[in-house]
């Protein structure tokens, strides 16, 4: 689960990060009140969407007096901004977040993930705050440095006293730079985050840190024991279609192509997905009913599937283990009674009961083309598209 | 596979009196697995399905000389669980649930380390389907029948997938020794590589497949190690090339978020290793027959 920027920063600065003054704002009124509250003589507009670059995407506008500052929220406020990591689509500005201007000094940057190969946290830093990490990884792989965290004992002050030598930072701000780092270590182990991002974080003129951008996501796994983390989250950020199916216990992925997939288990899906696209076609979505494929799970996944007009012909893949291709079979059949299918059907069931299942579908009354292997069913679908 | 599970094996079912416990340890006992029993905190002292019902896994072990366990508990326990069954003296345990959180495994794992590697009990999953060596034993929940008994080793992140090379194998009449889903979490109890690594000294296994997918870097990891450490042949197929990047496909391991995370690079890399990649899903089969045709 993505939060956003002011949110971020928010839990940040709980755990004794600084972060500049700042609040957020819903309407253009509000947005020059709070520039006056806020005081100063410089401020920046933020658009408050779940992505990055939202600077070059003209997201992030800075402003010279109050009424500017309505002005900017004015032209945000409503509109969808499309960054390098939204899709075309792009998302809806919907809360903007309104910061003094910082007289940055140097940018940095900091991030903490997962270390999938030695199963622990890693503290990554730059001196080149302000790009991406894989733009630094690509461009300036020599200025990054890493710190492998032990979780069973945490971070320690050396350990961030490392980074903060390695960024070059000067001898009087070391020990603020190390409570940063370890701040941003307990906000991602205290609250089950998967990263956390401050990119960058500054040291502005003034000899302040502050962390000026930051990007946090977290465990879903994990939220039922963070109450407070999973109430920041915003639908609005989110595709309609994903909100549905995470509401109903499905795991969907909206894509580009328009053959709409219904599949149990992750695995067998991303397979029949690479089958459809080395057939000539392309798959709409990522659809797990989960390994069980239970009645109710197919029929919400058909409502799903026919929510998106983009698609133009279904598959279904169920591979039947203990829930028998009868069984499943018979799912399928009633949840066409149910939902309307206006495009072309094809269905290929396999394992337990397989002739059982394929003898209900054909009894049934259903419009549907039958395929026997993962190969034939991509086919199929793909030879349908083109009828 | 005897190093993982065999007819002699105890079972023991973590979670055995809920509906998800005595469903599975019902199909693992038609199937001929030997369970002898199950865990239930505060249910100690009776009986369920006819098998004795304990409040510790270590009680359980004590009566029953249980030496392998699968978990059935709810994702919120699940750690706590698998940790109480290692430090039980449990050899092999099975983890099928799916959503436990990911700092939960890697205090798992940290925990585990307090082991040496002789007492250190094997966790397998979570987010899988289990193993199972036909004809001798199930410590999963996968459809036994679709197994035929046999001399290839199956390991798979997911499970319906690993379903569908079984029955591809099956119907060339090629037949399993052990099938083991390591899961589709980010971080797993056994890796490819700790299971490969088992596969290369089981005197039941002729050859290997492996049956990746995108995310991580465990596939790799274990592509090097067949590389410099072992003589039987690999044949490997990764899922997901039509997957997005940074998007989380099902699995929450499923994310292509570094270089050599994507289907592509892993292929590459895969072959690299001198390992045989089953070109697509529908010739998982094919390719497998192939290459025991070479040996």
């Amino acid at each position: 689960m993505d939060i956003h920027e002011y949110q971020a920063k928010k839990i940040l600065s709980n755990f004794g990060v600084t972060i500049p003054r700042g609040g957020i704002v819903y309407s253009p009124e509000n947005a020059e009140n709070k520039a006056r509250e806020i005081g100063g003589s410089r401020w920046v507009v933020k658009a408050q969407i779940h992505s990055g670059a939202r600077g070059k995407a003209g997201g992030i506008i800075v402003c010279n007096t109050p009424l500017e500052v309505a002005q900017a929220t004015d032209k945000l406020l409503g509109k969808k901004l499309v960054t390098n990591q939204t899709g075309p689509e792009g998302k809806i500005v919907n809360r903007i977040y309104i910061e003094e201007a910082t007289d940055i000094e140097r940018e940095l940057y900091l991030g903490l993930v997962f270390d999938r190969s030695s199963e622990s946290i890693m503290v990554v830093a730059s001196t080149e705050g302000g790009m991406s990490v894989e733009e630094i990884s690509k461009e300036k792989p020599e200025t990054i440095i890493r710190s492998k965290i032990e979780v069973a004992v945490g971070m320690q002050n050396f350990q961030a006293r490392e980074l903060a030598f390695g960024l070059g930072i000067e001898p009087d701000l070391i020990r603020r730079a190390s409570d940063t780092i370890i701040g941003c270590y307990k906000a991602f182990s205290e609250l089950d985050a998967t990263m956390v991002e401050v990119n960058p974080l500054v040291i502005s003129k003034q000899k302040q840190i502050l962390a000026l951008d930051c990007k946090m996501s977290f465990d879903n796994n994990a939220m039922f024991r963070r109450s407070q983390v999973s109430e920041l989250r915003d639908k609005t950020q989110e595709d309609t279609k994903e909100i549905f199916a995470s509401d109903r216990g499905l795991n969907y992925v909206s894509l580009d192509g328009n053959i709409g997939n219904i599949i149990n288990g992750a695995g067998l899906a991303m397979a029949s997905m690479d089958m459809i696209k080395l057939a000539g076609g392309a798959p709409a979505n990522f659809l797990d009913v989960g390994g069980g494929a239970t009645p109710e799970k197919i029929v919400k996944a058909f409502k799903l599937v026919t929510m998106d007009e983009k698609v133009k012909v279904i598959l279904v893949n169920i591979f039947a283990g203990i829930n028998r291709c009868d069984w499943v079979a018979e799912g399928i059949v009633d949840a066409l009674k149910k939902i309307e299918i206006k495009v072309p059907l094809v269905i290929r069931l396999a394992g337990t009961n397989v002739e059982k299942g394929n003898k209900i579908l054909k009894e049934s009354k259903i419009n549907y083309i039958e395929a026997n292997t993962l190969e034939d069913a991509a086919n199929k679908a793909v030879a349908a598209l083109n009828k | 596979m005897t190093v993982l599970v065999d007819k002699n094996s105890k079972i023991i079912i973590q979670g055995f009196t809920g509906k998800m416990g005595s469903f599975h340890a019902d199909e693992m006992i038609k199937y001929g697995s030997n369970v002898v029993g199950g865990v239930t905190p505060g249910k100690g002292g009776s009986k369920h399905l006819d098998l004795p019902v304990f409040n510790t896994v270590k009680d359980a072990v004590n009566e029953t000389g249980a030496d392998a366990s699968i978990l059935f508990v709810p994702p919120a326990f699940a750690a706590d669980s698998a940790m109480e069954a290692a430090d039980a003296g449990i050899k092999i345990c099975v983890a099928i649930v799916d959503g436990i959180p990911s700092h939960d495994m890697i205090r798992i794992k940290r925990y585990m380390r307090r082991y040496t590697k002789s007492s250190k009990m094997t966790l397998v999953g979570p987010n899988c389907a289990g193993i199972i060596s036909p004809g001798k034993s199930m410590l999963g929940i996968m459809p036994g029948h679709i197994y035929k008994e046999g001399r290839v080793g199956i390991i798979s992140r997911s499970g319906t997938l690993g379903y569908e090379a079984a029955q591809q194998l099956k119907n060339l009449n090629i037949g399993v020794s052990t099938s083991v889903g390591i899961g589709g979490d980010p971080i797993n109890g056994s890796s490819f590589r700790d299971i490969i690594e088992k596969f290369e000294t089981d005197d039941e296994t002729d050859l290997i497949l492996m049956i990746g997918e995108i995310g991580g870097p465990q596939e790799v990891a274990a592509g090097e190690f067949a590389k410099e450490n072992m003589k039987k042949p690999v044949v490997a197929y990764i899922a997901g090339l039509t997957a997005p990047k940074g998007r989380v496909m099902g699995h929450a391991g499923a994310i292509v978020s570094a270089y050599g995370e994507s289907a592509i690079e892993k292929v590459e890399i895969l072959k690299e290793c001198g390992i045989t990649i089953s070109k697509n899903p529908s010739v998982m089969g094919d390719t497998v027959k192939s290459v025991l045709e070479k040996i």
